[in-house]
């Protein structure tokens, strides 16, 4: 894994200093998730960053949150940040128009770890908004596609209105050679797809579990069940990586607030090999 | 369909892995080869019932009917699964609604007929029973997941 000061490096940024962006253009891709693209023209050569990495997005006068980069690390003139609002920042973010200005630190964080995965399949596993943080690896996995096998990406979500990127998933599926199988809890009568959790996908897979790396993002609940469903496979733990979220506050390691075990997220992840973070999942309150 | 290609379809079903050579024999004599097309209903919520599937390929939506409101898809089975086993346990009625959303192959086991069989040959009731369990186990475990709702947000860490 690239460490967060490679990456900051690369843009030759103070990771304490935001730096104001504009918001070129904003999707809502449903009721309360939605996907600002921002113009880095102003960074020479672009934002540089590494897939699973996060930014720290400032809405002036409201205040910060961490966001994870949702764009393609091969175009730095843009970044997309998915969005699902909760609360004080992410609802600013949401009244925010074209044009309006906010401000960005980072990119922080560990990333995907795609070296380990030539010449083996890929299972990228993810729930409801976890899909934005494993965007950029599908990106820069399809970019060098011959040099990996299968690539199998599993996703969840509520219900059909809740999905993200469904063109883009159906475009990974149909020209990339890319098995997807989406999957909801609940659908109506248009749905023509899976309905079960994310987990229930796994039986329409054969995988060739020691060739396989697997990603997975989402919801705490969702990782531990998807986790155990590829341990019964036979997947090596040391093969599998998560993306863990705590809040965030300074996310460069001074304050402490993002302290999950031993670690802070900030420094040490939020993307973790398995082994280094199995133990902490089972424990009720991290 | 020939019996010998009811019999090699029937052997590939996970369902049915390893069965021996005397139950699947057993199983044969009621069992037919089935088709529906996209949209076609294949159980209704209230009706007796008397089916059990194999599914070989395609998708089949299990459906609840709310009254005054459309209704409720749950789960899809797909190919290597079964559908229904209330043709096993008393009253007989299915719980729920069964519509194919794709174009469906399956082989539909006679529900009666495997009663009687189930009851006259212990050990193949057994090895039903046996294969049931495992799938109604799994499909329980699923439905308590769904329940936990694995997507809800506030069980993401961001929140601590
Ligand atoms: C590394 C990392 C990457 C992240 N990536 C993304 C991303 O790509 N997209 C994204 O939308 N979020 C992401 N998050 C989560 C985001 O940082 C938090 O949701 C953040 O708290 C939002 O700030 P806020 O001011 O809007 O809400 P807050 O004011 O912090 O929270 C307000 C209320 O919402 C609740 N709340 C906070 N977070 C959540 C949540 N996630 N779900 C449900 N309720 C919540 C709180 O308990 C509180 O009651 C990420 C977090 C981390 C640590
Ligand atoms: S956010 Fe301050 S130590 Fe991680």
């Amino acid at each position: 894994m690239m460490r967060k000061s490679q990456a900051l490096e690369a843009n030759a940024l103070d990771p304490m200093t935001t730096h104001p962006v504009m918001i070129r253009k904003i999707i809502w891709e449903n009721d309360d998730t939605f996907t600002l693209t921002l113009d880095m023209s102003g960074f020479a050569g672009g934002f540089r960053f590494l897939p699973g990495q996060f930014n720290m997005v400032y809405v002036y006068g409201v205040g910060e949150a961490a966001v994870s980069i949702s764009s393609d690390p091969a175009r730095p003139g843009t970044l997309d940040h998915t969005i699902h609002r909760v609360g004080l920042v992410t609802t600013s973010l949401a009244q925010k128009k074209r044009g309006d200005m906010i401000g960005i630190r980072g990119p922080f964080g560990s990333s995907w770890s795609i070296d380990v995965a030539r010449g083996k399949d890929i299972c990228i596993a993810s729930g409801g908004i976890g899909l934005a943080p494993l965007r950029p690896v599908i990106y820069s996995l399809l970019k060098k596609r011959e040099d990996f096998g299968r690539i199998i990406v599993l996703y969840g979500g509520r219900s059909p209105l809740d999905l993200l990127y469904r063109v883009e998933l159906e475009k990974w599926a149909s020209d990339a050679n890319v098995e997807v199988l989406v999957t909801v809890d609940r659908g109506d009568s248009s749905w023509k797809g899976h309905i079960g959790v994310v987990t229930s996908l796994f039986q329409y897979i054969k995988l060739d579990a020691r060739e396989t790396v697997a990603y997975v993002c989402g919801p705490e609940i969702m990782m531990k069940y998807t986790i155990d469903e590829l341990d019964r496979r036979g997947v090596p733990q040391s093969q599998t990586y998560l993306s863990m979220e705590r809040n965030m506050k300074c996310a460069v390691g001074f304050c402490g607030h993002c302290q999950f075990g031993p670690t802070f997220i900030c420094k040490e992840g939020p993307v973790y090999p398995l082994p280094r973070v199995r133990h902490l999942l089972d424990r009720k309150e991290l | 369909m020939e019996k010998e290609d009811l019999s090699e379809i029937m052997r590939q079903h996970p369902f049915l892995a390893g069965l021996s050579f005397e139950h699947m024999q057993t199983l044969i004599g009621c069992a037919t080869n089935v088709r529906f097309a996209d949209n076609a209903t294949i159980i209704q919520e209230g009706q007796i019932a008397n089916k059990f599937y194999l599914i070989r390929s395609g998708r089949i939506a299990l459906q609840m009917d709310v009254p005054g409101k459309e209704s409720l898809r749950i789960q899809t089975v797909g190919p290597g699964e079964i559908l229904g086993w209330s043709w096993l346990i008393s009253p007989y009625r299915w719980h729920f609604s069964a519509i194919a959303v794709l174009d469906t192959r399956a082989i539909a086991l006679d529900g009666e007929c495997l009663r009687n069989k189930c009851e006259k040959e212990c050990s193949f009731g057994y090895e039903m029973l046996r294969r049931l369990s495992q799938v109604m186990e799994r499909r329980l475990e699923a439905t308590r997941l769904q329940l936990i709702d694995l997507y809800d947000l506030t069980t993401s860490g961001a929140k601590r």
